[in-house]
């Protein structure tokens, strides 16, 4: 007797995430369960961690946001290829506030997110009107361009950077606060990209010209996706200056660039946990592998390239099919 | 009788690298009237319609709408006015279910206005809108995504994306095109019903029996220029129509 295997999607009905869900105690655990992972897990597990493995998860969390950032970024079709513009940005602006004028990072973090998001949008918006590739070659090249422009020019302490900076009250705070941060960048993305004016953005990126005959400016509807994207990169940078009371060229760096691009096409991109995800397998992953020395990258890089062959849809479009699935195996007649 | 006309194309011209694709063309359109646009493949049909909503900037004339000088306006501009229009090639949002395509439109300012800010529940005018337009009321295929639908579906889908704007003037750019007959008769009637509901509507087609049947005035183009305009049987005689259509005998 062959049998094969049947796989079948749950109903609507607790699929939905409308009032209807809320009826019974199994429904409201089955939408909660997903939900309640990454909060209960950041916030309760990670400060029982060894100093060190809490000090790689704010890093993590720090490429995360950049990650989530990227993936605003994408859903509304843009490419990016510089979230370090905005990191470094973000990061510059905090420092400069924070090195000459003496603000408490309390304010200089808000004022980063805020100031930095609208610096980069405003760089950017004359390229806006590129698609794909041409917008990419534009985000990456400008982080590039500011990097000599600060060593050239020694504005902002030039390749010295700004020093001696306030660091947080204590390791426990700056795991807070990132967290937190990365929570609600995470369901406040999800929530705007679920609604009305999320489903403007997605369409913008399926067929931008069909959103225009529909009335809708679109130009207007990326340069609000761009300063989202970008003001959460630059909360990112403004917080990494902080932490390492030191706002200097390497804010401008690839890594910031690449990294979330590696952690969405791993976890799986336009669903901003897919992305969330990568950075907390990559980013620890990277320092699991330093035990290894140079032969560290190597085998970064050969896990990339299976992951990204094995799981081209990313693990968290894996998993949440999975998730709303029934699988059983059921009799083929022959 | 001495009504205005609602829209005036005056001496139109644009060409693309050496190609005249619209030469020099004018027209007129008086409100609740249906104007067919014929012509031969690459006669400019298309382009007059991006020219007038706005996709492609004209290199010279006018567009009047309403009085109003909307000559290269942003095409999410000439929407508010009330211009919408439908693709020839359609351009549904693939990743969104059917019903799901008409809440773009629906959010767009021009219905914000007209419905006055609030819309209650997008997704019910959209299923409605979809019913509208020939989904069975409440069936699986209106939750469909829209990269599983049907031509068929497809098509109507467009129609109801434009009329989801409300508008007054509506173009239809061959909407009949890729559509078995027994599809064209039954979006016919839907075309009537919006006339009967006062829309004005410019429509291109390539099938010209149906179009002959429900248009009041025909317009023929050929080579970007403007040829005949008319009544559809006084046009079909005319004999530069006869040589566009049938080629010259010589």
């Amino acid at each position: 007797m062959k049998k094969r295997k049947e796989r079948i999607d749950r109903g609507i009905k607790a699929r939905s995430e409308d009032i209807f869900a809320l009826s019974s105690y199994r429904e409201m655990l089955y939408l909660l369960l997903p939900r309640a992972i990454p909060v209960v897990g950041l916030l309760l597990f990670t400060p029982l961690l060894s100093s060190y493995w809490q000090e790689v998860l704010i890093s993590t969390a720090v490429y995360a946001l950049l990650a989530i950032s990227w993936d605003m970024l994408i859903s509304a079709g843009l490419v990016s290829l510089g979230q370090s513009l905005f990191y470094g940005i973000g990061s510059y602006i905090a420092g400069a506030l924070n090195h000459y004028w003496g603000w408490s990072p309390l304010f200089t973090i808000p004022a980063a997110t805020v100031a930095g998001g609208l610096v980069c949008t405003a760089m950017l918006l004359p390229v806006l009107r590129l698609r794909g590739i041409y917008f990419a070659m534009v985000t990456l090249v400008l982080p590039l361009m500011l990097l000599r422009l600060v060593e050239a020019t020694r504005i902002l302490g030039g390749t010295e950077g700004l020093t001696g900076l306030d660091p947080f009250p204590s390791q426990l705070t700056a795991l807070y606060v990132i967290q937190v941060a990365l929570l609600a960048g995470l369901f406040g993305f999800r929530r705007i990209i679920g609604s009305d004016y999320g489903l403007i953005i997605r369409a913008i990126n399926d067929n931008d010209r069909a959103v225009l005959s529909a009335g809708l400016n679109i130009h207007w509807y990326k340069t609000q996706v761009l300063f989202l994207g970008a003001s959460v990169g630059a909360f990112a940078g403004a917080f990494g200056t902080h932490l390492d009371m030191f706002a200097g060229m390497p804010g401008f760096a690839l890594d910031y660039s690449i990294m979330p691009v590696a952690s969405a096409v791993v976890g799986g991109m336009g669903t901003f946990a897919g992305p969330m995800l990568g950075a907390f397998i990559l980013v620890p992953l990277s320092e699991i592998l330093r035990a290894l020395g140079t032969l560290r990258i190597v085998f970064y890089g050969l896990f990339l390239v299976v992951f990204v062959v094995a799981l081209p849809e990313g693990l968290f479009h894996y998993a949440q099919r999975k998730y709303h699935q029934f699988e059983r195996w059921v009799e083929v007649e022959k | 009788m001495n009504q205005s006309p609602m829209l005036t194309v005056h001496e139109l011209s644009k060409s693309f690298g050496g190609v005249q694709a619209v030469n020099l063309v004018s027209f007129e359109l008086k409100e609740g009237e249906l104007l067919g646009i014929i012509g031969p493949n690459g006669s400019g049909k298309t382009t007059l319609v991006n020219l007038v909503t706005g996709f492609v900037r004209p290199d010279s004339g006018r567009v009047v709408y309403k009085g109003k000088n909307i000559t290269g306006q942003p095409p999410y501009r000439v929407v508010s006015f009330g211009i919408a229009r439908t693709f020839q090639m359609v351009r549904p949002f693939y990743q969104l279910p059917a019903f799901k395509n008409l809440i773009v439109p629906l959010c767009s300012p021009r219905v914000k206005k007209l419905v006055g800010g609030k819309y209650g529940d997008r997704d019910a005018v959209a299923l409605d809108l979809l019913e509208e337009v020939g989904f069975e009321r409440d069936a699986y295929v209106s939750y469909k995504v829209a990269s599983s639908l049907p031509q068929g579906y497809l098509k109507r889908l467009e129609l109801a994306k434009s009329i989801a704007l409300r508008p007054d003037l509506l173009i239809l750019d061959e909407l009949f095109s890729g559509l078995s007959l027994a599809e064209v008769a039954s979006i016919v009637p839907i075309i009537e019903k919006l006339r009967i509901q006062g829309k004005t509507i410019i429509m291109i087609e390539h099938r010209l029996k149906e179009l002959f049947r429900i248009a009041d005035r025909v317009m023929v183009l050929n080579y970007g220029r403007k040829v005949a305009e008319g009544l559809a049987q006084e046009v079909m005689e005319n004999e530069e129509v006869k040589k566009a259509y049938l080629g010259s005998e010589e």
